[in-house]
């Protein structure tokens, strides 16, 4: 216990004497979550439009406030023809442009089909696709109210009114979706990054013979290297959680506990992927670059933490039962939003525990195998 | 001139003799590309959707159908009337859940507004949204179809229809590939330069071959170029490589004019590569070398260029950092060139802001380098 207790303190004396190393490992995630608070949002406002109005009556008035007052829309010009608008694309100063052709409030009065365009700046598809989707709304609304306040249907049409109810996010603020995440991935580069490297940088520097000579069982030296990553990754979700809550105000609904729990449980995978990494490459160049690279950006890209899994296709999806992140990713929402218990998350849990248990057992397999 | 060619085939021999590094470098990029363009997308298609018809009339069941059999929904699971319905989406068994209360069909047939509920998972808010806006479509499309034919039943003009036609410029289908494109491209010269300089420095620091490369007759401004020239290489083949699989494999053209689009690059390598030098002038270790550049540039590359978050709706603040962000002007020419066809003239701002990212970054790189070796 005692030779243990020394392999952690020798670690974390390593680790505070590369002074710089101290602010990276504290200052890095909360700069990180501030950035991906405030940057990561996909609600799309104020598109900048350009304004098309050959029609200039009053219908086609009426219509351009209703994308103004929409809040979507920002007007940022107005051309004659629709051509110069384009223009206004092409060198990126609107997104979108609104053409309502002349005749446009005459067809709507005489109750024929009244045409109107957008044209968008496709080259971003996201946010084109909707801002498309908004316009269309605009107008339908529109059409809707046209038909009401200009046809009156006998009073008993029936139609049928759709009442959306939100849950765990009514706002739908993509805040409080991407915020969470963040715990995910600094505990990803933390943990799986820190330690691979730290294994490394013993073996770069040779004073991992040093530590081989010394009567150190492989497991001590195993878990006292590990040991102090694991402490510095719980450390981190305390860190981030509240600044997730009292910084981002994202509800934590469900209990802390759970969640710092099931955290223990991601941290087994991402120690064992990482002391894996550092049993695969020879310097410490190459442990970022596969630990970073190969492993982890994959691993964030297909989680679900930023990108929705049910969006990929079928064999991808199968593929991304194999990533822990995925199953942590569920965990952190479940608690954070949907505030999930274990009567929920076990079967997340059960998952996280084995795949840590495996990656563990095969990533100390070998490195006790070069210890040998 | 030829002690800088010595330089460069002393790094290039480094790099030679960590291949596994070297093929990260080259490979990585296209491999993020096919992954980008295969895998991730935010079109939402075939949201598990559970339905609790509770009134169980034709007219509610010409509803269901009209949602499952559109090709947004897929029909999971139809819960009884009082079956929990939270535990649905809690489990998230289902996305999405309608229920229609039983006096649905009484109500339309007596000609009266009827309503139906939709539940939604809203934790992923993005998600959420595009499946309201699908489901306001849906119903919104059947009531019109409603209106229309009490009109004509009762023998009136037909009410008048807007008919929106969308015209989208330069990417029609709106593929995630075509606009992620030129991110990608920003974001892998971002590892591939700035990281890999900043390493290959740090790593003769840490390994105390620096003071070697000092005492050799070697001018500072050959030992920078030496040590940069070789990464603008690999960064210019990676670049080359992912232009050719976006080609080869999700049919993205350049439809712009290619020298101009070699300039560009050449330009954002120059701030690139100056920015990977100030770093290694900074750090003493390879992890913090690493830790400091995936922080300051490929975060920011990520987040804060326009990349996949845009830059509009960010806090003001947020919005001023962008500016000192080289990859923000380099998406608005490269997506340009790229995707709109348009000369390098079109955006002579973001050019020069680009010249004077990179010569300030160099400027100070040298300034630190050269106040060293006295």
């Amino acid at each position: 216990m005692r030779v243990l207790w020394q392999v952690i303190v020798k670690e974390f004396l390593q680790i505070r004497r590369d002074v710089r190393m101290i602010p990276v490992i504290f200052v890095a995630p909360v700069v990180q979550i501030t950035v991906f608070g405030f940057a990561v949002n996909t609600d799309v406002t104020n598109v900048p439009m350009v304004l098309v109005d050959e029609d200039r009556s009053a219908t086609s008035r009426d219509l351009v406030s209703r994308f103004v007052d929409s809040g979507y829309f920002d007007v940022v010009g107005s051309e004659e023809r629709a051509d110069a608008a384009e223009r206004w694309l092409a060198v990126g100063r609107a997104q979108m442009a609104l053409v309502l052709p002349a005749g446009f409030g005459a067809d709507v009065v005489s109750r024929r089909t009244a045409a109107l365009q957008v044209i968008v700046d496709g080259s971003d598809a996201s946010s084109a696709n909707i801002a498309l989707g908004y316009a269309s709304a605009v107008t339908q609304a529109y059409g809707v109210d046209i038909q009401a306040t200009r046809v009156r249907p006998r009073s008993g049409t029936a139609t049928v009114r759709l009442e959306p109810r939100v849950f765990y996010n009514p706002d739908l603020r993509s805040r409080w979706y991407y915020v969470p995440a963040v715990l995910a991935m600094i505990l990803l580069v933390m943990t799986l990054l820190l330690s691979a490297m730290g294994v490394v940088r013993e073996k770069e520097i040779g004073t991992m013979e040093q530590l081989i000579v010394t009567p150190i069982r492989p497991w001590q030296l195993l878990v006292g290297k590990l040991a102090p990553f694991a402490i510095i990754g719980l450390i981190q979700v305390f860190l981030v959680t509240a600044v997730t809550i009292f910084g981002f105000k994202v509800p934590l609904r469900g209990s802390f506990l759970v969640l710092l729990g099931l955290s223990c449980l991601f941290l087994l995978s991402t120690l064992g992927l990482g002391l894996l990494v550092s049993t695969l490459v020879q310097n410490q160049q190459q442990a970022m670059m596969g630990a970073a690279l190969a492993v982890m950006m994959p691993m964030i890209l297909l989680s679900g933490l930023i990108f929705p899994i049910e969006n990929m296709p079928r064999a991808i999806q199968l593929f991304t039962y194999l990533i822990p992140v995925r199953y942590y990713a569920e965990i952190i929402r479940g608690v954070f939003l949907r505030g999930s218990g274990l009567s929920v998350l076990w079967p997340q849990a059960a998952v996280l525990l084995g795949m840590g248990v495996a990656i563990l057992t095969v990533a100390s397999l070998r490195f006790r195998k070069r210890l040998d | 001139m030829r002690r800088l060619r010595a330089v460069m085939l002393k790094e290039l021999r480094q790099i030679r003799r960590d291949p596994f590094s070297l093929l990260m470098l080259i490979a990585f990029p296209a491999l993020m590309l096919v992954l980008y363009g295969f895998a991730l997308s935010f079109d939402v298609r075939h949201v598990r959707l559970a339905v609790q018809d509770r009134d169980r009339s034709p007219r509610s069941r010409e509803l269901v159908a009209s949602f499952t059999h559109s090709t947004y929904f897929d029909l999971v699971a139809t819960p009884a009337p009082g079956q929990d319905l939270a535990r649905l989406t809690e489990t998230r068994v289902a996305r999405a859940i309608l229920v229609i209360p039983e006096q649905f069909g009484r109500d339309l047939a007596a000609g009266r507004e009827a309503t139906v509920q939709l539940l939604l998972d809203g934790a992923d808010s993005t998600t959420a949204a595009t499946i309201l806006g699908y489901a306001r479509a849906l119903v919104s499309a059947a009531n019109a179809d409603v209106v229309t034919e009490e009109l004509a039943r009762a023998g009136r003009r037909p009410a008048p229809r807007l008919d929106l036609s969308p015209r989208i410029l330069y990417n029609p289908d709106l593929e995630s590939t075509q606009f992620l494109l030129p991110g990608l491209i920003g974001l892998l010269m971002m590892i591939t330069a700035v990281l890999s300089t900043a390493l290959s420095v740090v790593r003769e620091k840490e390994r105390g071959t620096m003071e070697q490369l000092r005492v050799a007759p070697l001018r500072t401004l050959e030992l920078i170029l030496g040590k940069t020239f070789p990464y603008l290489g690999i960064s210019l083949l990676a670049t080359v490589i992912v232009l050719v699989t976006a080609r080869v494999l999700f049919g993205v053209e350049i439809r712009g004019f290619l020298p101009d689009l070699l300039v560009v690059v050449l330009l954002y390598l120059f701030g690139a590569l100056g920015y990977g030098l100030f770093i290694s002038t900074i750090a003493n270790s390879q992890t913090f070398a690493f830790q400091a550049g995936l922080l300051t540039s490929l975060l920011p590359a990520l987040l804060l260029s326009g990349f996949v978050f845009q830059i509009r709706i960010m806090p003001p603040w947020l919005q001023a950092i962008t500016y000192i962000v080289p990859n923000r002007y380099f998406l608005v020419v490269l997506r340009g060139i790229i995707l709109k066809g348009e000369r390098l003239t079109t955006y002579w701002p973001d050019v020069w802001a680009l010249v004077v990212y990179g010569l300030v970054v160099t400027a100070l790189a040298s300034l630190r380098l050269v106040r060293r070796e006295d």
